[in-house]
């Protein structure tokens, strides 16, 4: 299938055949591509769907991403409004719906370039937050699109810590109405998406004061622009932010509110209520106002963190057999970089990662719907684990996904710098998930806030959730391993990460109680060993990653031909992260420094063993060229012509006014006759 | 400084606002008046023009960089006095505008890669230029695309039908007076990058295009009318003039870390956030201990590759003074030590800058400030940072290699020397390790320096390993580069602590050496702790000395604390320079940032025009 797009593709560009070097690293996959990409996608029905998806849209020149590198943010923005638009038909006319299985595919072929994903968020906001009376008032008119939506929560001075938040919203008892104000500089609403130009109404979050009394951040729907001509409500001072890093098609705004009025039924009130006389009723827990959080945490891990990890692993492999660069042997010709050691082991850790959060992905994702079942149902149980697994799972994968882009981008020279690469904007993307829902180290401190209480449940034999029942059987000891085979044993390196996060965990805990018992305040001790249990949280997450990942492969077992490079998979990723962080191991003596030599070798040998299935590892995440929009990266490997004939494209080769304005006077010398 | 800063020709709009045409149009302006008042001034020495320049353009990228700092320098050391007559005065006075094409599409730092022909032919005595294949086409020079009309470009010579290497040679691309292409010549800009925006990286392509013989600079090699080919004396001396650009990218690392440092330690005394005791007001981020974690040590090693940089520079003058009479012992060395300090420190500064921008949350993806994306080119450009590296680690090897022979080395790996008696003595190692004193600098070089003796040594006895057991070299050293890479870092990490050091005994302000101590110290100790494994697995140092190394670090990020903003201060950037709302000398954040926001061209109207033109009939339709 990809093969006939590429070739599709090559027939309008005039571009030759496969490039030979990339042709011959798909003859001698060990295992079928077609297999893998089926199995990625949960079975080959899924893959099928998802292929026709993408094909229908890719199809459709409204959704053409041609020419994104070129386009102002004013461009950009249209194009996101315009495609948003035209994708309502497009689901009309196809029979597409909102909860069908076509819509995850649906924005991965869009590669997010499109507008109102907060408009998804502010729907998805009112059905978990919302009363019944509430969702059967906002989400048909939502769906509808006669109003957009957007989500306002972070201000100019707040972020990730929700009780600071300084928004207002003071109950009117005789007119039944909220009054919501921005009461200073820092309060104002910074970078909800939409908001900037589209919306008309949004979500807001604002301290609720009944009488006088405050009683926390509570979610609020304000309209903010007119039905009518989209001009500003009264009381309302809303715009865009300006430029950013990436995101040039979002309207990320900000917005100051000046004694608003809404109804009493604007406020979310599954959870908690304000009658009309003004009592607050509560059921439940208060942290379930930032379950949409939680939950969209979850989300953005596949669409926003491993697609684009897996698309610059593709772009940079891909290019990597391509790029001749210097002499292996001396008399034969240039060598692909992909066989130097050194690039290897830029990227192939890498694609093992991107395999590794693919599946910690489905995990994640299997455990969320079984708790969001029970938050349902109102039993809140399963939620101080959830939203500890989400914290620290979306900090981990996204700061480890940034990086490996990063790594890819740098691994292609200079290209890789070039924005026809694709790596830049891949990257500049990727980037912002370190950041936005919820700082990454702040997430890390709650999960480890989690840990820490396990921690001390474990040790007095109280009952803890399976995921960190290891906490309870911890024991000293060393690592059984004796030769550098028994590094490719999953028994031996999970163990190994199972005893080094148990460690970490112990010992900070250990630490905080030390230091409390000294007469250190509990903040102050915990502000003292923060950096300590950042690393135990990020060690825990590095640790069920792995476990996980060996015991997807040892459910494999069927498929023999793709359980065997799983395997290498998976062992490398496991080696890296030990090789990486070498001290932790070392520390307490689980690792000798021999068995450390044993595992640098295992490790550097896999390498050239993955070296050669790589093309195909990299192919079966069966992304299209239109969907890559990578000038190095397309499935036949011409990258050379490719980048000639993009850049000609570039605007800045019009003749620029600069030369009539400033060169010519300059070279003519009328400006340095000095 | 204030000179330009308060020059009114030199204001304009933001540029983060700006489309690429506009901003390279915007540095096309600036470009222009700075040569004028450069001369205006007379202002000649080279310190002063880039200080000049970097006030202009704000430490910038402009298109004018390869003509002042490649095309005019070529000029000087590789053209005869009669090229010179031709060229220089006329480039001098900019009615030759150049640029220096060496990057080809396909091909990067391996230099004999190179594919673009110069053929000779005497008939006419003339070089016909060729660029044979796609990969061949020229592909990155700055100032090609739309500026330059002529280019320093570096091809393969065949003549009397033999190639003789690359050399370089003045090819006109633009016509005098119309600023056309040339027939036979083919070029444009390469397109949006990552940043670069104001630069117009281009292509060049040339179908036979012929240039006459006195075009090929001949200072060294020659072709003769005939086509003889006259070979240059010694080939060593190019080494220099990479030796100097990769010392100034040290510079340029310290001085971009350095700002990216003075931007986030600001904000973070501005930003307040969670509550650290119950009741009280929301702190200063800086007040977190992982803030300071994340924060402190960047600022160490800005201060530490600041000491780098000037000492590499004065080496090279050093040096250079030598070369001139004749003396090149020393040139392999430093030419091995820069290659690999360029690739540790502007890593190091790539990774650390990201690390600020991340500190500040999520004001820090703004596009306030672009020094990421400026800077990150420089882990390629000059040479690729992992060829880098290898090039150090060959020097090591062959330093290694006369140790293990009987024969003396010196400079800065002379602690190879010591390699030999340890093997006699195994119980001295072991000795060693109770002498490491965390808190002083002296004896943490000592133990940086016995991490890079045995990183090397392991390295060296892998390849060794290999070399017995495979027959090829090249597969060899291949099958070694990590843990030569690793080798490599480990003497750089080993040379930047030392330099550090060193330079406290320098400073006579009490006050001023016992905070520079202090950085020292957690830069070192921080450094040991990120690399723990080196020294527990080479039994450097003991797991007790391990945690009190890991107590020792956040105990510096306490002290460090109330000195964090005078120390970013000390830097002395001006905010026109900083380019950013987050990082301002007032802290006025907010306030500014607002304002910064609604002059964004979405904000130009208060009803955007797609509401008309999509929006609208949407709501209308469903």
């Amino acid at each position: 299938m990809a093969l006939l797009q590429t070739s599709k593709y090559l027939q309008g560009s005039g571009v030759g055949g496969v490039n030979p070097d990339l042709a011959s690293e798909r003859q001698t996959a060990s295992f079928s591509v077609e297999k893998l990409t089926a199995w990625l996608d949960g079975g080959a029905e899924r893959t099928g769907l998802r292929r026709a998806v993408v094909e229908a849209i890719e199809r459709d020149p409204v959704f053409s991403r041609e020419n994104q590198y070129f386009q102002s943010q004013n461009e950009r923005y249209e194009a996101a409004v315009r495609k948003a638009v035209h994708l309502q038909k497009k689901m009309h006319e196809m029979g597409w719906t909102d909860n069908g299985p076509e819509l995850k595919y649906i924005y991965r072929a869009l590669a997010g370039d499109v507008a109102f994903l907060l408009h998804r968020v502010f729907m998805r906001s009112i059905s978990m937050l919302g009363s019944d009376k509430q969702v059967a008032k906002w989400i048909p008119l939502a769906t509808r699109y006669q109003l957009i939506g957007s989500y306002a929560q972070t201000e100019l001075g707040h972020g990730t810590y929700l009780q600071g938040l300084e928004t207002t919203a003071v109950f009117d008892v005789t007119t039944q109405e909220f009054i919501l104000n921005t009461p200073k500089i820092s309060a104002m609403k910074w970078w909800p998406g939409d908001m900037g130009r589209s919306a008309t109404h949004t979500v807001v979050f604002a301290q609720l004061y009944i009488e006088g009394k405050c009683y926390g951040v509570h979610p609020f729907i304000v309209q903010i622009r007119s039905l009518q001509d989209h001009s500003l409500c009264p009381g309302i001072t809303a715009g865009d932010i300006g430029p950013k890093m990436n995101f040039e098609h979002i309207d990320n705004g900000f917005l100051m509110l000046q004694n608003v009025r809404v109804p009493r039924e604007n406020m979310l009130n599954k959870f908690c209520e304000v009658q009309p006389d003004g009592t607050y009723v509560r059921s439940g827990s208060q942290k379930i106002n930032y379950f949409t959080m939680t939950s969209v945490r979850i989300a953005l891990i596949s669409d926003e963190v491993i697609a684009p990890l897996m698309k610059a692993c593709t772009i940079a492999i891909r290019y990597s057999v391509v790029r001749r660069q210097s002499k292996l042997e001396p008399g034969e010709q240039e060598a692909k970089i992909l066989d130097y050691q050194t690039q290897q082991e830029k990227l192939l850790p890498q694609l093992a990662a991107a395999y590794a959060f693919h599946f910690i992905n489905d995990y994640l994702e299997e455990l969320f719907n079984k708790g969001y079942g029970e938050i349902q149902r109102k039993n809140f149980d399963t939620l101080p684990e959830l939203h500890a697994f989400s914290s620290g799972f979306k900090a981990m994968v996204t700061q480890y996904s940034t990086s490996a882009v990063e790594i890819c981008l740098r691994a292609c020279g200079g290209h890789g710098y070039s924005s026809l690469s694709g790596l830049p904007s891949l990257y500049t993307k990727i980037l912002a998930s370190c950041i936005y829902e919820g700082e990454n180290t702040i997430l890390l401190l709650q999960t480890a806030r989690f840990l820490i209480k396990s921690f001390a449940a474990a040790s007095t034999g109280q009952p803890v959730p399976p995921s960190v029942t290891y906490l309870a059987a911890m024991k000293p000891g060393k690592c059984p391993a004796k030769s550098k085979s028994d590094f490719l044993s999953p028994d031996i390196y999970t163990e190994a990460y199972q005893h080094m996060a148990a460690r970490l965990i112990s010992s900070t805990a250990a630490k905080l109680q030390d230091l409390v018992q000294s007469g250190v305040k509990k903040h102050h001790a915990w502000n003292q060993c923060a950096v300590q249990l950042a690393q135990a949280a990020k060690a825990h997450c590095h640790y069920i990653t792995v476990k996980n990942f060996a015991e997807t492969v040892e459910k494999l077992k069927t498929q023999a031909g793709i359980q065997k490079i799983m395997k290498h998979l998976c062992d490398l990723f496991a080696l890296h992260g030990i090789f990486s962080n070498a001290g932790v191991f070392l520390h307490d003596g689980y690792l000798s420094g021999a068995q450390m030599d044993m595992v640098t070798t295992s490790y550097l040998d896999l390498l050239p063993v993955i070296r050669k299935d790589a093309v195909p590892l990299v192919d079966a995440f069966d992304f299209t060229d239109q969907n890559l929009n990578s000038a190095l990266g397309s499935y036949d490997g011409q990258v050379y012509q490719r980048l000639y004939e993009w850049a000609q494209k570039s605007p800045t080769n019009k003749m620029s006014p600069a030369y009539e304005r400033y060169l010519k006077p300059l070279l003519h010398n009328k400006l340095s006759h000095l | 400084e204030a000179l330009v800063i308060n020059d009114p020709d030199f204001q304009h709009e933001d540029l983060n606002f700006l489309s690429r045409s506009q901003r390279y149009e915007q540095a096309i302006r600036k470009s222009s008046l700075m040569v004028m008042k450069l001369r205006e001034y007379g202002i000649a020495d080279p310190e002063e023009i880039y200080w000049f320049k970097s006030f202009v353009h704000r430490g910038r990228p402009e298109p004018l960089d390869l003509h002042l700092g490649m095309f005019l320098p070529t000029l000087l050391t590789q053209a005869t006095p009669e090229q010179q007559d031709r060229f220089f005065m006329p480039a001098w006075n900019l009615e030759i505008i150049g640029t220096y094409a060496q990057t080809e599409m396909g091909h990067g730092t391996h230099l004999r890669g190179l594919e673009t022909t110069a053929t000779y032919d005497p008939a006419t005595q003339e070089f016909i230029l060729n660029s044979p294949t796609v990969t061949s086409i020229k592909w990155w020079p700055g100032g090609l695309g739309k500026t330059s009309n002529h280019a320093i470009v570096l091809a393969q010579l065949y003549t009397q039908g033999q190639c003789k290497g690359l050399h370089a040679f003045i090819v006109p691309i633009r016509q005098l007076g119309t600023h056309e292409p040339l027939p036979g010549i083919t070029v444009g800009d390469i397109g949006p990058k990552f940043g670069y925006d104001e630069m117009d990286n281009g292509y060049l392509k040339m179908d036979n295009f012929r240039i006459p013989r006195e075009n090929m600079l001949m200072k060294y090699a020659q072709v003769e009318p005939d086509g003889t080919y006259v070979k240059p004396v010694s080939d060593k001396l190019t080494y220099g003039t990479m030796v100097f650009i990769r010392s100034l990218i040290v510079g340029d690392s310290a001085r971009s870390l350095s700002r990216a440092c003075t931007i986030a330690i600001r904000y973070s005394a501005v930003r307040h956030q969670s509550e650290l005791k119950p009741g009280e007001p929301e702190p200063q981020i800086l007040d977190y201990q992982t803030q300071q974690y994340k924060l402190f040590p960047l600022l160490a090693t800005a201060y530490a590759f600041h000491f780098v940089g000037a000492y590499i520079k004065d080496t090279y003058r050093r040096i250079s003074g030598d070369i001139n009479e004749g003396d090149l012992s020393e040139l392999p060395e430093l030419h091995a030590l820069t290659a690999g300090l360029k690739a540790f420190t502007s890593w190091t500064a790539n990774a650390g800058i990201e690390e600020c921008r991340m500190a500040c949350g999520g004001h820090g993806y703004s596009r306030c400030t672009d020094i990421y994306v400026t800077f990150t080119p420089s882990c390629t450009y000059e040479g690729e940072n992992t060829v880098m590296m290898l090039q150090t680690a060959r020097f090591l090897f062959k330093s290694y290699t006369q140790v293990s022979s009987g024969q003396r080395v010196t400079g800065m790996v002379s602690y190879l020397n010591d390699l030999p008696r340890q093997r006699i003595q195994p119980q001295h190692v072991a000795a060693r390790t109770v002498t490491v004193r965390i808190n002083d600098p002296v004896s943490l070089v000592e133990a940086y320096k016995a991490r890079a003796a045995r990183l090397v040594e392991d390295a060296a006895k892998n390849l060794q390993a290999e070399l017995n057991h495979w027959k090829s070299k090249e597969d060899a050293w291949n099958r070694t580069s990590v843990d030569l890479v690793r080798a490599s870092e480990a003497h750089c990490h080993y040379v930047i602590v030392k330099l550090f050091t060193a330079k406290l005994s320098e400073v006579s302000n009490a006050a001023v050496r016992a905070v520079l101590t202090d950085l020292c110290l957690l830069y070192a100790l921080y450094g040991i702790s990120k690399n723990t494994g080196d020294f527990l697995q080479a039994g450097i140092l003991t797991n007790a000395q391990i945690t009190q190394v890991n107590q020792r670090v956040k105990e510096l990020l306490a002290i460090i604390r109330p000195n964090a903003v005078a120390l970013v201060d000390s830097f002395d950037f001006h905010d026109v320079h900083l380019g950013s709302v987050l990082g301002r000398y007032d802290g006025n954040v907010y306030e500014n940032m607002f304002e910064w926001a609604k002059k964004s061209p979405l904000n130009k109207t208060e009803v955007h025009e797609s509401f008309h033109k999509h929006l609208k009939p949407m709501q209308a339709k469903l």
